[in-house]
């Protein structure tokens, strides 16, 4: 006990005497701090995953510019805004809140915050020292549908989705717009899991619409295991968020990949150079943001199709959102020669024809 | 054999006290021996986890915070535990109070704070005493086991709540994301510290525990709570009502763990969404029992539990720990509790006996 005392005390002692001395290496060199919040542990191998592959890159980008720290499996709900509130007073200048559920908590401890920037992934609410940035994730579903039209001998997807939001949607209809400008009687039948990450359900969810006749599996969840079912039954699909080929190689045709590398870098350097400022950033393949995972199990000529795809989206000539759409009654959703603006793509909550199935309500 | 374990013949009232604090000082020993296995420093690893938390400006507030939820639910569980009435549903009681708080919150935005408050409060409750009436029913109608029907309620009580954001609750000017508005000032519980997070639900939370230990200790109902828990027989010889018991235990704990969900969704959240608990139904049983099933035990379980989250999330800002090191903690520290329990009904007898075990 009175070692313990002693030693405390002796710790103390230390820590005072070389206060100054850690002031004085600040001033000279002051690292800057970049704090994360993760909503999954960051061995996902999906979302949360590709986040911290962002975060890595920066430490190898920047040295000993920045000192990076992150939480990980921190819920959504009451907990967030105590995590974010925690990477903010302790020195990060800048804070990555990496799931649409820490929206508002994000909001209110910037407030609390002024001289901390923050940036928000997947939300639509900014400040003044709150930045958003997301994926167009759309651009790579259209892709996908590009390559399952001309591979598709039944002419049925089977598509898996997570939570009903609109960028699940947005999702389901690039797709099914894609897949028609090759197969134009081309259907897709849907399956919702209600959560990101069920390994469970997603992969009873791919036995049942193989069962209804798809023999191509997409998935806007985050496990391997729709991929590790078609593989098994002998269909084709696409992976997500990350290269999923290691786990079903003779399944993976290819998938859309998050790198949010080139974005963290840039808003590291914004902050070291004093130019950051407040923007909402949704970056497709022309922002290298989204890439694809290498092509695979396709023909040539097939491969060729969707790659074409991707460099019609990357120069702007072909728009993913461009009239005439129709929706699932037949009404006309978009009319010929105009396209979606990002606010309407953004919000989106209709389904295109061709879908089969409901969002829930 | 060296060691040899020899019953004591009735509880000791040392070791009742004494063994909480024996399984804590084990748990630290063990922590920091893990710590140096990571490769870290362990003294400088306890301070972060157990120390830091404290000292910094937002710490200590943040802990009550976390902690009120488990308090409440803890308590409420504890009584019902205390009379072998198994709730551990808490999760989907707690739910309920939260929509049903949040239903008012969202009709009356424009209601005064000093009418909504209250009436959120009472709904809160209502909503939780709803869904454990339901275990109740069955286990007094049909003799239905409680653990199996309160926890599957649970599940039923996420669906609920994820069909109303999703659909009618919605909000419209959310962008199709699955939560509701955001609760007016006037449904937002009050702060008593500026500048913190400390809502009305803390000190509501230390009241439960101080008006549950009342009841427990001074109250012919609490009396009958544990006789019926330690010796059901003697209580039906008695007279006491197992039926009613059975109830009371339920609404007790269905009502607070309802009160608890009204609180963190009108405080510290503020709309629903489908996530809007951390799993504190399932937490505050681990609670009850970490405070000895004793109301005023819970206020130290539930301090202990909250301290364990904010230092795993400290040591992996500062040390750049995994976050399993939360789980390991409370995982070892469960199991020494318990294992430490032995020495409240045996006494250690060898060759050398152990100080202060005779």
């Amino acid at each position: 006990m009175k070692r313990r005392t002693f030693n405390k005390l002796l710790g103390a002692g230390l820590l005072a005497g070389s206060a100054p001395m850690i002031i004085g290496r600040a001033a000279a060199a002051d690292p800057l701090g970049v704090g994360f919040i993760y909503v999954g542990p960051v061995e996902d191998f999906g979302w949360t995953h590709a986040h911290d592959v962002g975060r890595k890159a920066l430490e190898t980008e920047f040295g000993d510019q920045v000192k990076t720290s992150f939480v990980e499996s921190v819920k959504e709900g009451p907990d967030s805004e105590r995590v974010i509130a925690e990477l903010a007073s302790k020195g990060n200048k800048l804070v990555f809140t990496t799931s649409f559920g820490y929206m508002n908590p994000t909001i209110k401890v910037a407030e609390r915050f002024p001289d901390v920037k923050f940036e928000h992934c997947t939300g639509y609410k900014r400040a003044e020292n709150v930045s958003t940035y997301n994926i167009r994730f759309y651009e790579g579903r259209y892709v996908q549908g590009v390559i399952a039209g001309h591979l598709s001998k039944s002419g049925i997807v089977g598509y898996i989705g997570s939570v009903p939001i609109p960028e699940v949607v947005m999702g389901m209809n690039a797709f099914i717009i894609g897949m028609r400008t090759v197969n134009p009687k081309a259907r897709m039948k849907i399956v919702w899991v209600n959560a990101w990450y069920d390994p469970g359900k997603e992969g009873d969810s791919a036995k049942a619409l193989i069962d209804q006749g798809a023999d191509i599996i997409a998935q806007h969840t985050d496990s391997g295991a729709p991929l590790q079912v078609a593989q098994q039954r002998g269909v084709l699909g696409f992976g997500q968020a990350s290269d999923m080929s290691a786990l079903a190689p003779k399944a993976q045709l290819t998938s859309s990949v998050d790198f949010w590398n080139p974005y963290y870098i840039q808003r590291v350097k914004d902050v070291i150079a004093g130019t950051w400022q407040s923007q909402d950033v949704w970056g497709g393949f022309k922002s290298g943001m989204l890439v694809m995972a290498p092509y695979a199990n396709m023909p040539d000529d097939v491969a060729k199709a969707g790659k074409a795809a991707e460099a019609g989206i990357t120069d702007g000539k072909i728009a993913v959102f461009k009239g005439p759409i129709k929706d699932q009654s037949g009404a006309e959703k978009v009319p010929a020669g105009t396209e979606l603006d990002d606010k309407a793509i953004a919000t989106m909550n209709w389904l295109a024809d061709g879908v089969d199935g409901q969002i829930p309500s | 054999m060296l060691l040899r374990l020899e019953p004591r013949g009735q509880r000791s009232r040392l070791w009742t006290y004494a063994s909480p604090l024996l399984a804590l000082a084990l748990t630290v020993v063990t922590a920091a021996v893990i710590f140096a296995m990571l490769g870290k420093d362990p003294l400088q690893s306890l301070y972060v986890f157990l120390i830091s938390p404290l000292t910094s400006a937002t710490g200590l507030p943040e802990l009550f915070v976390k902690a009120a939820p488990l308090i409440l639910i803890g308590v409420g569980l504890s009584l019902g535990f205390r009379a072998n009435v198994w709730n551990i549903g808490a999760e989907g009681q707690y739910t309920l109070g939260a929509i049903f708080a949040g239903g008012l919150a969202l009709s009356y935005p424009e209601a005064p704070a000093i009418l909504l408050i209250p009436a959120m409060m009472l709904l809160g409750i209502l909503g939780g005493m709803t869904w454990a009436a339901i275990p109740a029913y069955l286990r007094t109608r049909w003799n239905a086991n409680e653990i199996l029907t309160s926890l599957m309620l649970t599940y039923v009580a996420q669906l609920l709540l994820i069909y109303l954001v999703t659909g009618p609750w919605r909000d419209p000017d959310g962008y199709g994301f699955p939560q509701t508005a955001l609760f007016s000032s006037s449904a937002t519980p009050p702060i008593l510290f500026e500048g913190t997070r400390v809502h009305l639900g803390v000190v509501v939370a230390f009241l439960a525990a101080i008006v549950g230990w009342i009841v427990l200790t001074r109250s012919v109902i609490g009396f009958q709570l544990r006789v019926l828990g330690q010796a059901p027989r003697a209580a039906r010889f008695a007279g006491f009502s197992q039926e009613r018991l059975v109830w009371l235990s339920l609404m007790v704990g269905g009502g607070l763990a309802g009160l608890a969900g009204m609180f963190e969704v009108a405080g510290p959240v503020g709309q629903l969404t489908p996530s809007i608990s951390p799993g504190y139904g399932f937490t505050a049983i681990i609670v009850a029992f970490l405070g000895r099933l004793h109301p005023i035990g819970v206020i130290f379980g539930g301090l202990i539990l909250a301290l364990s989250y904010l230092g795993g999330e400290a040591a992996q800002i500062d040390l750049g720990m995994p976050n399993a090191v939360t789980g390991i903690f409370q995982g070892i520290l469960l199991f020494f509790l318990l294992a430490c329990d032995v020495l409240i009904l045996y006494r250690l007898r060898g060759p050398r006996p152990l100080a202060g075990g005779a």
